[in-house]
């Protein structure tokens, strides 16, 4: 009850700071433009649109959604302690693992509502102007649904590090190498591993465990090979099982992604000194 | 009287610094204390362990008989109400949202909040972002904030800091009718010499550790200080009446019709009783020592001791 109070300012907050709107229109604002551009690299080959605007939305939204997350994060704890906020939230007959999951929690709605409206609107678009495939509508929500996990893991994240350090540059510096890891250098590191292993030790098993090891790569996964439809256009089509990962484990990795951070952060609170 | 509030052989360290050094203390129904001392004389130390921000390296901490850093810490935090020093607030919200916000998370009603407000003369800025409130209008409705719940206990951590007289007089207006009301007061505080008469009893903290605890009066006894005396009397009589007065007394400044002594406390009523048997006394102003020559003597005698 608490913690959803906590939760309830958060979004409070960021609905009069405009963070809200602003996140919501730049997702709406991207996605629309890939929808109405959508169709101009395949032409009309009779696919289904939703299924390629699926690969091209997820594809951004592994930049995007983790950048947005961490920005709506890392000031969370840090911030309010800087601001003096901290110490008579703390007064309050709160326990610290409500103020970290209550925020967690209300800045993951502000990401949710951002993402179901901006991509919402966009899916919108298009039924209006395509005939939809049930199958494409099944892999457009779960889309919609990875994406607001994907932002909750890297929220996780963020409120960690904000719950590590004591400035809030320290937080912003860290949050950035949190996205500039996992967005950018992992998959880069992980090709050149492979490269240079040419095979010897890291073998398929190996290679699955270590995309688990990237909420961003667990996302990409799931979402390229959400059905056969979309995987045709990820370029993840192929005889039996592409990836070898099945979604069901993919979430659950997004799942241990969202968890093993709040809790890691929870426990940081706790020993921070007021 | 019973005990609200409790520190026992009280003991913290920050890595090397030790921050509050064994100290016993104890806070008794309606009584208003304040908790004087120099910056870094531990008096924050002292209400974060209260309100179970921070553990005690040694020693116990008890609030309504319960733990506030323990299992049953929430509940005990939920009879408080604190003011922190220089509070802040998210400067987005108004401060009729605020006042709901904490009162949501003591589990209060909020019907309670516009009272509140106009309590502490907020009344007219209720609907207003607090980020166009003035310093002494955020005091206030730091203020307000500790009231949610009528809690048992107030602690307020140095509420006069950093505002203007106008201001700090409407604060300490504020205390007095808390008083008033019945509550029991914590104020931490090193505007000493205001805060003096206004509370029944004073704890002096310096260095970590509790220099002094008791009522003003008691203290003053203890630190065996001197009373001020200034005298007119009949030009050139001086010397006179400082022969008569004896030993007693000592003559800190002298001019053709005027004089200026110290004396102990303890000598004061027979002093008095002499000059005004003296045909050549025309006046006696008498001072007594405030807070803040108490707390310099007390200060002194700690330093020379060790």
């Amino acid at each position: 009850m608490i913690a959803l109070n906590i939760a309830a300012q958060e979004i409070r907050v960021g609905l009069r700071n405009r963070w809200v709107i602003a996140t919501t229109l730049l997702l709406a604002a991207l996605a629309l433009s890939l929808v109405l551009l959508g169709s101009a690299p395949t032409g009309t080959v009779g696919a289904d649109p939703l299924a390629i605007v699926v690969v091209s939305l997820a594809s951004l939204t592994i930049f995007l959604i983790p950048l947005i997350a961490l920005l709506l994060s890392f000031d969370g704890i840090v911030g309010e302690h800087e601001r003096g906020t901290l110490i008579l939230l703390l007064s309050y007959p709160v326990s610290r693992w409500q103020v970290v999951v209550g925020k967690v929690l209300g800045q993951t709605a502000i990401l949710a509502v951002a993402t179901l409206v901006g991509y919402g609107a966009a899916g919108a678009a298009l039924a209006a102007q395509a005939e939809i495939g049930a199958n494409a509508w099944a892999a457009y929500t779960g889309m919609l649904a990875t994406s607001v996990m994907l932002g909750a893991a890297f929220i996780a994240l963020g409120c960690l590090a904000s719950t590590l350090v004591r400035e809030r540059a320290t937080a912003a510096g860290l949050a950035v190498g949190v996205w500039l890891f996992f967005v950018l250098i992992y998959d880069s590191a992980l090709l050149g591993l492979l490269v240079a292993d040419q095979g010897r030790t890291v073998g398929e098993t190996g290679l699955n465990l270590l995309l688990l090891f990237n909420p961003a790569d667990a996302y990409r996964l799931f979402n390229m090979t959400a059905t056969e439809s979309v995987s045709v256009y990820s370029g993840m089509a192929g005889p039996g099982d592409p990836s070898g990962l099945g979604p069901a484990t993919l979430l659950a990795a997004l799942v241990a992604w969202i968890l093993l951070p709040l809790t890691l952060a929870v426990a940081a609170f706790q020993r921070r000194p007021i | 009287m019973t005990a609200i509030a409790q520190w026992s052989s009280v003991t913290r360290h920050f890595g090397k610094v030790t921050a509050v050094q064994d100290v016993s203390l104890t806070l008794k129904a309606g009584e208003a204390t304040a908790l004087v001392g120099h910056n870094g004389a531990g008096k924050t130390t002292l209400i974060k362990l209260l309100l179970g921000l921070i553990r005690p390296s040694a020693g116990s901490v008890s609030v309504l008989g319960a733990d506030p850093a323990g299992r049953n810490g929430a509940g005990a935090r939920r009879a408080l109400g604190f003011l922190p020093e220089n509070v802040a607030f998210h400067g987005a919200m108004t401060g009729q949202e605020l006042m709901a916000f904490y009162a949501r998370l003591k589990g209060e009603p909020l019907s309670r909040n516009r009272e509140l407000l106009a309590l502490v003369g907020l009344a007219d800025a209720a609907d207003r972002r607090v980020s166009t409130y003035s310093k002494g209008m955020r005091q206030r409705l730091g203020l307000a904030q500790t009231l949610i719940g009528a809690p048992r206990l107030l602690l307020l951590d140095e509420p006069t800091s950093g505002l203007d007289p106008a201001s700090r007089g409407e604060v300490y207006s504020m205390i007095d009718r808390f008083r008033a009301d019945g509550a029991t007061i914590l104020v931490s505080t090193h505007a000493l010499a205001e805060i003096g008469e206004r509370v029944d009893r004073v704890a002096v903290m310096h260095g970590g550790g509790l220099l002094a605890d008791g009522s003003l009066a008691d203290l003053r006894r203890g630190a065996d200080l001197e009373v001020r005396l200034t005298l007119r009397v009949t030009p050139c009589t001086t010397g006179t009446v400082l022969d008569r007065l004896g030993t007693a007394v000592r003559c800190v400044a002298r001019a053709e019709s005027r004089l200026e002594l110290t004396l102990p406390a303890g000598a004061k009523m027979d002093v008095l009783g002499k000059l005004a048997t003296m045909r050549e006394v025309e006046d006696v102003e008498m001072s007594t020592p405030g807070l803040e020559e108490l707390y310099r003597t007390l200060v002194a005698d700690k330093e020379t001791a060790t």
